[in-house]
C-alpha cells in the first residue's frame, strides 16, 4: 500500500510540475465551453424579429413591447402585408416572425382564447428552437399576468412553424458534447503519453528491474488524471450553469458518478495506447487522430448518427463518447435518473474492463 | 541475416568480485547486461544470477539486483531526494534503513537534494543513479558504462566508490569502453563483436604480453608510422596517444633504427621501452 501511495505521489509530481501541460488541462475545458457557449449565445441575443401585426390593439402592442424589452430580440419593423414575409426570410437577416391575427385583443378578451403564429428560420435548428422557446415564454408570461386579474384563465396559443427544417434535426445541446470531447482529449492523450514517456526516458528499464507490479503502475498513472478530470467536469458544469444559464436537470451526483466512469474508460484507453506504442509522438498521434476524430464524428454531438450508413452506425457503438453523450444528455437536459441510462452505463463498464484486461496482458515485462 | 549482438559468451563472476566487461561500442556489453538483468531473452543458452535462472526466476532476480543503465534513467522532474525515496519504496525499503550503504556517495550530492535530477551535472547524475541502484542493498550490482560522459576526476572518484562497495561484499559487474579503467577491476572480460576474446585478471593479461613494447615518437607522426611499417624487423606498429607502440621480431639495435628513421626524413625521434597495457593486449588479440 505504501508502495502504491508513493507511486501515486510520484505521478502527481510529474503532472503538477509540468506547468504548460497543466495550463492546457485546465484552460482547454474553460476555453471550449466559452467558445462553444458564446458562439451560440451571441447569436441569440438581439436576434432580429419581424412583426406582422394585423390587430394593432392593446394586447398585441403589449406583447410586442415585452419582446422588445427582452435582451433576446430586436424588433425590426412592422410588415404591412403577408406577401412580404417570405421575401424577408429569404434575405436571411430575420430569424423570426410574429403574426397577430386581426381582432387579437377582442378574441382574447371575449373568447379567453387567441392565437399567434410564430415562424422561425430553422436552417439553424438550435437557434430556431431556442428563439421559439423564448417567444413562447414571453407570451406565457403575458398570459399569466393577464390571468391574475380574471377568474377564468386566458389562453394564447402560439402556433409555431419551423421554416426550412421542420423536424429540427441535429438540434442538440453542446455542453454534453463538449464534456465528452474534453474528457476524451485530456484523459486519453495524457495517459497515452505517460507510460510511453517512461519507456522513452529509460526509467521503465529501471522500473522493470524491480519488484513492482504492472497493475500498480497503471493505476497510479491514472489517478492524478482522474482527479484533474473530475475538477474539469466541475468547472464545465459551473460554467454551463452560471455563464450559459443551462441548468442540470437531473442529479448532479449521478452525473459525477457517470463522468467518473467515462473518465476511467478514457484513462484505460490511454493506457492501452501507451502500452502498445513505443514513442510519445506515435502515442500522441494515435490519440489525436484515432480517438478525437471518431469522438467528434460518432458521438452524435455534431453529426446525427441516425443519418449515417448502417456500417458506420455499427461502428459508432464502440465509441465510448457516444454512450457518455447519451448519458449526459439524459441526466442534464432530460433530467432522467439511473433507470433510464443503466444500459449505456453497462456498456461503458464493459469497454473499460476489456481495455484494462488487454492493457494488463500486453504490458511488456521485458524490453523486447 | 541478422548479426547476433552476443554470441557464445560464457563467464563466471565470483561472489564479491569487481568484474569488468571491457570493449568498444557495439561489442555487446549492454546486451549481456540486459540478459542478466532479465530485460532481454537470449535466443539460446542460460544464465544464473546469485543462484537464480534469468528466465524462470526473473521475479527473484529483480528483487536482489541493482541496475544502472548506460543512459541516465531517473526522473528528471523529481528532485534528488524524491528520486531516491521513490526507488527505495519501489523495493519496499526506506532510505533510512540502508543509509549506511550509500552514505559515502550520498553526502556528496546531499547539498543538492532539493534540486531536480535533470538539472544535475553528469558526475552528480551518475552518483545519484548509483545511490538509487544501491538503495535496496542489492547482492549483485550491474553498472552499464557508469563512467561514460563523466569528467576524469569524477571517473576516478566513481571507481573509488566501487572499490569501497566491493569491500562491503557486493558483487559488481561493470562495463566500460575505456581500457585504462580495466586495471581497477579484479577480473575483466575483453569483448569484441559479441564475443569474449579473453577473461583474466588485468595483471595476468599484461604479463602475458609476449613481446617487449617500445614507444616511439617523432615530429611527423604519420610519416613515422608509415616508415616503421616498412622496416623489416618491425612486427607490429600502431598509434597510441602521442607515441607509436612498436614490437619487433628480433632484438633490435636502437641506433640502426634511429639512423633509418633519420634517413626517412623524420626529426625529434624518441625511442623508449614501455610496459604493455590492456589496450595493447586488446589490439594484439584483435590481430591474432
Amino acid at each position: 500500500m505504501k508502495q502504491f501511495i508513493n507511486f501515486v505521489r510520484k505521478e502527481f509530481a510529474h503532472v503538477m510540475r509540468d506547468r504548460k501541460t497543466l495550463l492546457i488541462l485546465f484552460g482547454m475545458p474553460v476555453a471550449q465551453i466559452l467558445i462553444f457557449g458564446f458562439a451560440l449565445t451571441n447569436e441569440l441575443k438581439n436576434s432580429k424579429l419581424i412583426v406582422f401585426d394585423q390587430a394593432k390593439d392593446p394586447a398585441s402592442q403589449e406583447i410586442i413591447a415585452r419582446i422588445e424589452a427582452s435582451r433576446y430580440f430586436e424588433v425590426e419593423r412592422n410588415l404591412s402585408n403577408a406577401a412580404q414575409l417570405e421575401s424577408v426570410f429569404k434575405e436571411g437577416k430575420i430569424k423570426m416572425a410574429l403574426v397577430f391575427p386581426a381582432g387579437f385583443n377582442a378574441s382574447l378578451l371575449h373568447g379567453h382564447h387567441a392565437q399567434i403564429q410564430v415562424i422561425a428560420d430553422a436552417s439553424d435548428p438550435n437557434a430556431a428552437n431556442m428563439l421559439t422557446n423564448y417567444v413562447s415564454a414571453i407570451i406565457q408570461d403575458y398570459q399569466r399576468s393577464l390571468s391574475k386579474s380574471s377568474l377564468s384563465p386566458y389562453r394564447i396559443i402560439p402556433e409555431v412553424r419551423m421554416l426550412y427544417n421542420p423536424q429540427l434535426k441535429g438540434a442538440h445541446n453542446f455542453v454534453p458534447g463538449v464534456m465528452a470531447l474534453v474528457l476524451m482529449l485530456v484523459c486519453v492523450m495524457m495517459t497515452a503519453i505517460s507510460i510511453v514517456k517512461e519507456k522513452e526516458t529509460g526509467t521503465m528499464e529501471i522500473l522493470l528491474v524491480s519488484p513492482f507490479k504492472p497493475i500498480l503502475v497503471i493505476i497510479s498513472k491514472t489517478i492524478p488524471y482522474l482527479i484533474l478530470s473530475l475538477l474539469n467536469v466541475g468547472s464545465i458544469l459551473l460554467l454551463s450553469v452560471f455563464v450559459l444559464d443551462l441548468p442540470v436537470n437531473g442529479s448532479v451526483l449521478l452525473l459525477f458518478a457517470e463522468s467518473m466512469l467515462f473518465i476511467s474508460t478514457c484513462l484505460t484507453l490511454g493506457i492501452f495506447i501507451s502500452v502498445k506504442t513505443s514513442s510519445q509522438q506515435v502515442a500522441m498521434l494515435i490519440s489525436l487522430m484515432g480517438m478525437l476524430l471518431p469522438t467528434i464524428l460518432f458521438s452524435g454531438f455534431m453529426f446525427p448518427i441516425e443519418n449515417m450508413p448502417y456500417l458506420l452506425q455499427l461502428f459508432s457503438n464502440i465509441v465510448p463518447a457516444k454512450w457518455f453523450y447519451i448519458i449526459v444528455k439524459s441526466i442534464m437536459i432530460k433530467g432522467l435518473g439511473f433507470s433510464a441510462i443503466w444500459k449505456e452505463t453497462l456498456i461503458l463498464v464493459a469497454i473499460t474492463a476489456v481495455l484494462l484486461i488487454i492493457s494488463l496482458k500486453s504490458f511488456k515485462i521485458r524490453l523486447a | 541475416m541478422q548479426l547476433p549482438a552476443v554470441d557464445d559468451v560464457s563467464f563466471e563472476v565470483k561472489k564479491g568480485e569487481l568484474f569488468g566487461l571491457i570493449g568498444p561500442d557495439g561489442a555487446g556489453k549492454t546486451s549481456i547486461f540486459r540478459i542478466l538483468t532479465t530485460l532481454l531473452l537470449a535466443e539460446h543458452g542460460s544464465a544464473w544470477v546469485d543462484g537464480f535462472e534469468v528466465i524462470r526466476d526473473y521475479r527473484e532476480i529483480r528483487k536482489i539486483v541493482g541496475y544502472m543503465p548506460g543512459k541516465f534513467s531517473l526522473y528528471p522532474d523529481l528532485t534528488v531526494a524524491e528520486n531516491l525515496n521513490f526507488f527505495a519504496t519501489v523495493f519496499g525499503t526506506t532510505v533510512k534503513d540502508n543509509y549506511e550503504l550509500i552514505k559515502d556517495i550520498y553526502v556528496q550530492i546531499e547539498p543538492f537534494k532539493d534540486r531536480r535530477a535533470g538539472k544535475l551535472s553528469g558526475g552528480m547524475k551518475q552518483k545519484l543513479a548509483l545511490c538509487c541502484a544501491l538503495i535496496h542493498k542489492p547482492s549483485v550490482l550491474f553498472l552499464d558504462e557508469p563512467t561514460t560522459g563523466v569528467d576524469p576526476v569524477s571517473r576516478k572518484e566513481f571507481w573509488e566508490m566501487l572499490n569501497r562497495l566491493r569491500m562491503q561484499g557486493i558483487t559488481i559487474l561493470v562495463s566500460t569502453p575505456y581500457m585504462d579503467e580495466a586495471t581497477r577491476c579484479d577480473r575483466i572480460a575483453l569483448l569484441h563483436n559479441g564475443k569474449i576474446l579473453s577473461i583474466d585478471t588485468p595483471e595476468n593479461m599484461i604479463k602475458s604480453y609476449p613481446e617487449q613494447l617500445y614507444a616511439i615518437k617523432a615530429d611527423q607522426m604519420y610519416l613515422l608510422i608509415k616508415s616503421l611499417r616498412k622496416y623489416p624487423e618491425v612486427l607490429d606498429c600502431y598509434a597510441f596517444g602521442e607515441y607509436a607502440h612498436v614490437s619487433f621480431k628480433i632484438p633490435f639495435e636502437e641506433y640502426l633504427l634511429e639512423a633509418y628513421l633519420g634517413a626517412e626524413g623524420l626529426s625529434g625521434i624518441e625511442i623508449k621501452p614501455t610496459a604493455a597495457t590492456i589496450e595493447d593486449y586488446f589490439i594484439k588479440l584483435l590481430k591474432t
